[in-house]
């Protein structure tokens, strides 16, 4: 059996090797990157065309007699059999606007934990900020998934029902549970701007425990709201969301703490931004490891995370990740360095967020991360039924 | 919840909460008898008014739909395979061994002149041919060509047409109305819904174009339509099948390559016709879908193949993305206390 896998493992590894520059050119319109190529894809196994006899699908079995010629040039053979090189599961539908509103969802859940943590700690300024950036964040977040819908005017249709089967669902009765806390959170840090008589009067001591309860109700589903869009991306059959399940929530739960602690970097004078630095270091070290374990202990379908525009967006986020907290860690007594750190780690939780969004596009539009898994699997299930049988 | 809502063999309308569900209904297509004549996709489109997928050369086999889409709710695969020889004289052993087959078609017919054409609405990845015609005039070698045409004589009536290794696998792909269907598991808004006789249906009333059911189905069939922005796909005639009548695609289908009735009666009826099959020397065919124990728990539109499904485009092993959903949300819930505690960290600092 050992004998058995060691073959298929070598059988893949070498195909995967010489295959893939060929399983690249054959694909049409494949990353939008390249030219459509001037062939179909592996599927059929072409006698003549014109670039030589694509070998492949038809004969996915190791040794392949009779399928070289020697007197013809010959495409190396692709690792896996598909239709024409075709996408088997479908690449999501969602613009930017998603992965713009995977960033702002977690900034808005990690300012409203600053908040919270400014309040447990007694750092007014903490507070204030957090909040505030809490409001916008989830604004910003509503636009973005309005705005993606191919019906916008019909947003509401998602308060039809509540189903714990689709994350989206939980998803928005969550946002429905954060937003206005959040916001009223948010304008109650304007009471003090009210006059004191009348009924802006009234506003005025009315806010402040209105207030109060709001950044309790935000900063409870705050982390519901940071942790469920990585259910969102993984219930999917994109190969490498669903693949990196068990991680994906860290790494989106590290994203938003450093998001949020780099709020308080930013907004926060030195003396007051001790807990941000520690949400900082914490959040970076959670997002740190659950993208480093995404991107090496998934296999194949680990390597759309390290390759092309998502490995570039995902190597830029651990860079600036990295510098940020250094910066905050070492620059804690200068404003500017703070400020600097703060942003560093805003824009690694965007790179970080993006580079997840397109490493899952890459991987729903290459039919090879969806065959080859899928092929060892059944493999696999078929040695272990030999092993139980025999 | 009762069991199995997730994963594994179940009858979807009784789980879905019919009483008194009629038996389960489905398609079984056998692609051994497809002619790839098409008649399933114009059906299609007759009857349930689905818009075209633009009118493009796409440069592959005859297949010019390209794949499923929200505008395609049958799509004809057309597949050329040299196959090697393996009978003294006869091309492929089994179903085509006897069959008259002459020089291959495949060589100049089939050349590809893909250049990107203009956006035609719902794109099933495949860029059309400018005027595949001119291409294949600039990679002709002299001597004559097989241009398509048909020929004069009967097929192998002339005594040196050499025989070739070479077949064609045709196979009309549709939605395969999942016992545990990924697109209805997540939909959020209720648009998809389970209907009586056990399909998948999507509500267009209802569909905001979120688009989560896209990259939620492990065939990917479901598709969004561009300029409509709802999920559109088969719906197994839903307006037909209620009055007792044959989706138009299985009624329209001269072969009976497509056949529709009761699931439990397709799966005998399948088994009988791979066993047929085997018995003739056609080894490679196979069933797909038919297995209440796989990923999807079984399928309601399954088929029978003549070679692995990634050949005609389908996951070899599709498994429903909700069935790790229960340890999804155990990790997310791991990772929101994880924060929670960080949060804690961070406030218990002290103070500077």
């Amino acid at each position: 059996m050992s004998a058995t896998s060691d073959r298929l493992g070598e059988d893949y590894g070498e195909r995967d090797d010489r295959g893939r520059p060929a399983t690249e050119a054959e694909r049409p319109g494949g990353l939008g990157e390249r030219p459509p190529a001037g062939r179909p894809g592996s599927g059929l196994a072409r006698d003549e065309a014109p670039g030589g006899p694509v070998r492949d699908g038809t004969s996915r079995r190791g040794g392949r007699k009779g399928g070289g010629r020697g007197d013809r040039p010959m495409v190396p053979p692709a690792s896996f059999g598909s239709y024409y090189g075709k996408p088997i599961v479908k690449a999501p539908v969602w613009h930017h606007d998603i992965a713009a509103y995977l960033f702002t969802g977690g900034l808005a859940a990690g300012s409203s934990l600053l908040a919270a943590a400014g309040d447990l700690s007694g750092r007014p300024a903490l507070g204030r900020a957090g909040r505030l950036a809490a409001l916008g964040a989830v604004t910003a977040s509503a636009y973005f998934l309005i705005h993606d819908l191919g019906r916008p005017a019909r947003f509401h249709h998602m308060l039809r029902v509540a189903k714990p089967t689709s994350p989206m669902s939980v998803g928005t009765w969550v946002l429905t549970a954060f937003g206005p806390a959040a916001g009223v959170a948010a304008i109650a840090e304007g009471a003090p701007l009210l006059p004191e008589r009348g009924v802006l009067g009234l506003v005025r001591r009315l806010l402040p425990p209105l207030g109060a309860a709001g950044q309790v109700g935000a900063a409870l589903t705050a982390p519901a709201l940071a942790t469920y869009t990585a259910v969102l991306l993984s219930d999917t059959s994109t190969p490498s969301w669903h693949a990196a399940y068990e991680e994906l929530p860290f790494v989106f739960a590290g994203s938003a703490l450093a998001s949020g602690a780099a709020v308080g970097l930013l907004a926060a004078p030195c003396d007051q931004a001790g807990p941000a630095r520690r949400m900082a270091v914490c959040g970076a070290a959670l997002e740190l490891y659950g993208a480093h374990r995404v991107e090496t202990t998934k296999g194949l379908l680990s390597e759309p995370y390290r390759t092309g525009r998502a490995g570039r967006l995902l190597r830029a986020g651990r860079a600036l990740t990295a510098a940020g907290v250094a910066g905050a860690l070492l620059g804690r007594r200068s404003r500017v360095a703070s400020a600097l750190s703060g942003l560093s780690l805003l824009a690694a939780s965007l790179a970080t967020r993006f580079g997840i969004f397109e490493g899952g596009m890459a991987s729903a539009k290459d039919p090879k991360y969806v065959v080859v898994p899928q092929r060892e699997r059944l493999q696999r299930r078929a040695e272990s039924g030999d092993a139980g049988g025999s | 919840m009762p069991s199995n809502s997730l994963y594994g063999p179940l009858d979807p309308a009784p789980d879905a909460g019919y009483t008194d569900a009629p038996p389960r209904m489905g398609f079984f297509t056998d692609t051994s008898v497809c002619i790839g004549c098409k008649a399933c996709e114009v059906a299609c489109k007759e009857w349930n008014g689905v818009p075209d997928d633009g009118f493009n050369l796409l440069g592959m086999s005859y297949d010019n739909t390209g794949g499923l889409t929200a505008n395609s709710w049958r799509h004809v695969a057309f597949i050329e395979q040299p196959r090697a020889s393996s009978g003294a004289g006869t091309d492929t052993p089994g179903a085509f061994a006897g069959t008259p087959a002459g020089p291959s078609a495949s060589a100049h017919s089939a050349v590809v002149a893909a250049s990107a054409g203009q956006d035609t609405g719902t794109d099933p990845g495949v860029p059309p041919a400018v005027d595949a015609l001119a291409a294949a005039g600039t990679v002709a070698p002299p001597g004559p060509q097989f241009l398509g045409m048909p020929g004069h004589d009967l097929p192998g009536r002339i005594p040196d047409a050499p025989r070739t290794d070479f077949r064609w696998l045709m196979m009309s792909n549709v939605c395969k109305h999942c016992t545990h269907a990924g697109c209805l598991d997540v939909c959020p808004t209720g648009a998809l819904f389970r209907t009586e006789f056990g399909t998948v249906v999507v509500q267009e009333d209802i569909c905001n174009g979120c688009g989560y059911c896209i990259p939620a189905c492990p065939y990917g069939v479901i598709d969004q339509r561009q300029g409509d922005g709802r999920a559109w796909k088969c719906t197994m005639c839903y307006d037909r099948i209620g009055d007792g009548l044959t989706p138009a695609c299985a009624k329209a289908c001269p072969t009976e390559s497509i056949q529709y009735g009761e699931l439990s009666e397709l799966r005998e009826r399948a088994a009988t016709r791979v066993a047929a099959l085997h018995e003739q020397g056609v080894g490679e065919a196979r069933l797909y879908g038919h297995d209440e124990n796989d990923g999807v728990g079984g399928d309601g539109a399954f088929f029978l193949l003549l070679d692995e499904p990634e050949v005609y485009g389908l996951p070899p092993d599709p498994v429903v993305p909700t069935k790790n959903l229960p340890a999804m949300w155990r990790r997310a819930g791991l990772a929101a206390l994880t924060m929670a505690a960080a949060v804690v960290v961070a406030a218990a600092g002290r103070r500077r």
